[in-house]
């Protein structure tokens, strides 16, 4: 025999969630996650107005378009003459690869002395199993020095042109730091909770593993930025600086890059002098072998992850 | 081996090392940072000089504990060091000279990352210089140019947006043609080393085989490296990038940045293609006729502009043109007027910048000619200064730009069919040049009248930027040494060039 249960407290039964879970009536994320949908981005009039001007100013003014008989001419023939241009361009380029060598052929002038000695005796001089690691850590350090820099320059002319100095600025895009995104999202925390930790190992494994197998510096940081990048947007600045800020950045690469310089000096001077370098090469295979490949591996890692980190929140508040 | 032969590779890595340090440390510092290092590698670089004429021969430098066509190595010749020595001369007047107007152009927080872009240029060029790897050449290609879009953008208007995006993007395409050029070689030869390549092409030339993507690859090089230097119908981004970038910027890029280019393209010229084949290739009579258009079209752009600092990047249009013109002669005396002239352009270009400054100091912060009139009297250091300037590019004897006027028409003499264009381009740019500089000098000795409404100039002593005086009265001196002692430097040259094989 069944009882009348009254509304309010059916409502709380499990039969009834059951029930309209059964219909589809219930929406599992409705009044456990912030849903506010995200604003569309639309122009004030003002700002419109504003563009305009300036754009018309531009013609006006900069280009004085009303006397500039030479830019006007310009301006019609540039459209044709790009594409003109781009189709030369192409053609000229497809002509000269189909004269190139074979893809593939034995007697390429690819396959020569250089690359026999990197492919076999590779791995007894650097003791890298990864022969491409060893190739650009060691045999040919010298341009790898040069490319963590080139990341380091474009950081710094990032932070040229995004970051933001003076304090009224700051102010404003604080406030305005996630109007496009929802708050606290649960999804997105939960996600981040269970991901960041595997991405940030796997990350470090890379990097280590880097003179082993697949990997190394350059993949293992930009994984371990991506982790720092999903941490950031699920859980917010507040969070993050406490133990990432841009003194930590500065000085992590900082010393990486000197760590980097220092150790390659270190092996180019030795090398040059004839003298014996006193860096044991271990066993391959092992994690602690390879001589200075490790280290290098660890300091463009370092290199990398900050560098993207970076860009991605110049870009996003211009500067933290 | 000497401890002298560590000095190139010691150089490289400290202004290499001194980019990351600036970026930890304050202003103040970071300058003190990069004078110490600048003067640091220019005494390294003319021990090595010193050296490398006392032995009478190049050494290369092992980059590592691996031979070279495994590993990365160096070369120093007698050019490779005398143009490090020189580029780190007119590096340091150039920062000294436009210390104050970095002061107040740029953000105070953002002071030390110009010394970290000014640190990684050096030494991307002084890589540039002295490499002997092909691809090595390109990675500090890379660093070159980020770090010029750095020192333009720096000074934050919209001008300086606008002429950084553009010399962005021109000087990326650049980029590509280059590395696509190195590709197409790698394929063609399997080397990256210069003197590997140099060998793998003397065979392929010989036997006729792979012609034309040989050809391919010497155009992509010579057009990528031509854009970047701005030979003339890609020079679209010059004119804002110099003239409305901050002072030390400017200079440096107009007397450093675009030679680091001209220099590689010397290299492949003659370590990786060799001057024979280059000579007998189409390639270079392209260079040799873009070279002329833009010593008149720059010229004509120049005598047009009422504003002095784009006047004097649009003569850069001009002088780079005559250093193409002289590769384009196929002849080693062109090459040798060619870099004669970089030397020569480079330090009356960058002494024309700062002088330039001096006399808008003068004349109420403002670049337009009316506002100049009677600033050589306001400022007599700076009047003068530009006074030499001017001369040693018109080509007034007793000043450099003469010696090199001479040595392309020396150098044109002779040749069968390139002689009377070069000889009557060159004719008709001197004249250009004249007209528009002698302009300047008339207008900035022009006693002001009552007429012209200029803006109210003040009196600059010569203690009130006690930094700039020095650096004009040193590029003065410079200037004067180049033209009055040229032999030597000629000399020295010709056995550069001939250290190349």
């Amino acid at each position: 025999m069944s009882k009348k249960v009254p509304k309010e407290q059916y409502e709380k039964t499990f039969s009834y969630k059951f029930k309209r879970w059964l219909d589809g009536t219930k929406d599992p994320f409705l009044g456990t996650v912030e849903m506010k949908p995200q604003e569309e981005f639309r122009e004030d009039q003002d700002a419109l107005e504003r563009r305009k001007r300036d754009r018309k100013r531009n013609e006006e003014r900069v280009y004085d378009l009303e006397r500039n008989a030479e830019l006007r001419v310009f301006q019609k023939v540039y459209n044709i003459f790009g594409v003109l241009f781009c189709v030369f361009l192409v053609v000229m380029l497809l002509t000269a690869v189909s004269w190139l060598p074979t893809y593939g052929e034995a007697d390429k002038p690819v396959n020569n002395e250089v690359s026999a000695r990197y492919i076999e005796n590779g791995l007894q001089e650097t003791g890298a199993v990864n022969i491409v690691t060893g190739m650009i850590l060691d045999y040919r350090a010298f341009d790898t020095l040069g490319e963590s820099h080139v990341l380091f320059v474009a950081t710094c002319t990032v932070l040229i042109l995004l970051r933001l100095d003076r304090k009224e600025d700051q102010e404003r895009f604080d406030a305005n730091d996630r109007l496009h995104e929802p708050k606290n999202d649960v999804i997105l925390q939960t996600v981040a909770k269970i991901l960041v930790p595997p991405i940030m190992i796997f990350g470090i494994y890379i990097i280590l593993a880097g003179h082993l197998g697949p990997g190394g510096g350059f993949s293992g940081g930009a994984v371990i930025g991506a982790g720092l990048i999903l941490y950031l947007n699920a859980f917010g600045f507040v969070r993050m600086e406490r133990f990432f800020t841009a003194k930590t950045y500065r000085r992590l690469s900082f010393c990486a890059l000197a760590c980097y310089s220092l150790a390659k000096s270190y092996s180019f001077y030795t090398g040059a002098n004839h003298i014996e370098s006193i860096i044991p090469l271990g066993t391959p295979g092992a994690i602690l072998s390879s001589g200075l490949i490790l280290i290098l591996n660890i300091c463009v890692g370092i290199v990398v992850a900050g560098t993207m980190y970076t860009f991605y929140v110049m870009f996003r508040k211009g500067g933290y | 081996m000497a401890f002298v032969q560590n000095f190139p590779f010691m150089s490289i890595i400290l202004s290499l090392f001194s980019g990351p340090l600036c970026s930890i440390l304050n202003g103040k510092w970071a300058r003190r940072v990069n004078i110490a290092v600048i003067t640091l590698v220019g005494l390294m670089s003319a021990a090595v000089l010193r050296f490398v004429s006392d032995t009478g021969e190049a050494f290369v430098y092992r980059m590592g504990h691996f031979p070279a066509p495994w590993g990365n190595e160096i070369r120093v010749g007698l050019l490779e060091a005398f143009l490090a020595v020189f580029f780190c001369i007119i590096m340091l007047l150039c920062m000294l000279g436009g210390a104050r107007e970095r002061e107040t152009e740029l953000e105070d927080s953002k002071q030390n990352l110009y010394y970290v872009m000014v640190n990684l240029l050096l030494c991307s060029l002084l890589a540039l210089v002295y490499t002997n790897d092909l691809f090595t050449a390109y990675v500090f290609v890379e660093i070159n140019t980020i770090s010029a879009c750095g020192l333009i953008m720096i000074k934050q208007n919209g001008r300086t947006m606008e002429a950084s995006v553009r010399y962005m993007i021109m000087s990326l395409l650049g980029s590509g043609l280059f590395l696509l050029g190195i590709c197409f070689l790698y394929d063609l030869t399997g080397h990256l080393l210069m003197s590997n390549i140099k060998e793998q092409v003397q065979l392929l030339a010989a036997t006729g085989n792979y012609h034309i993507p040989l050809v391919v690859a010497l155009g992509l090089m010579s057009v990528g490296l031509a854009i970047k230097s701005a030979l003339y119908p890609f020079h679209a981004w010059l004119p804002d990038a110099y003239g409305y970038s901050t002072l030390s910027s400017a200079a440096i890029l107009s007397s450093l940045v675009s030679k680091g280019y001209i220099f590689l393209l010397i290299k492949i010229f003659y370590r990786v293609i060799g001057f024979d084949i280059v000579g007998e290739s189409k390639v270079i009579h392209v260079l040799f006729v873009f070279g002329i258009i833009g010593m008149l079209m720059g010229s004509l752009s120049a005598m047009k502009e009422n504003d002095i600092l784009r006047m004097i990047a649009y003569s850069s249009v001009a002088q780079i043109g005559y250093i193409y013109m002289g590769f384009g002669l196929g002849t080693t005396e062109g090459a040798i007027a060619s870099i004669y002239h970089v030397v020569s352009h480079s330090a009356s270009k960058s002494l024309l910048f700062v002088a330039a400054s001096g006399l808008m100091d003068a004349s109420a912060d403002s670049t337009r000619f009316k506002d100049m009139t009677a600033s050589g009297y306001r400022n007599k250091l700076a009047g003068v200064a530009f006074t030499v300037g001017s001369l040693a590019m018109v080509g007034m004897p007793i000043f450099s730009g003469f010696i090199s006027k001479l040595l392309f028409s020396q150098a044109a003499i002779g040749h069968t069919y390139k002689m009377l264009p070069t000889l009557i381009a060159l004719a008709i740019s001197t004249i250009l040049n004249a007209a528009y500089f002698m302009r300047t000098l008339i207008r900035i000795y022009t006693p002001i009248r009552a007429d012209i409404k200029a803006k109210e100039g003040r009196v600059i002593t010569l203690g009130e930027k006690p930094a700039k005086s020095v650096a004009l009265v040193c590029f003065i001196i410079l200037n004067l040494i180049l033209g009055l002692n040229s032999d030597p430097i000629i000399n020295l040259i010709q056995r550069g060039l001939g250290m190349f094989d």
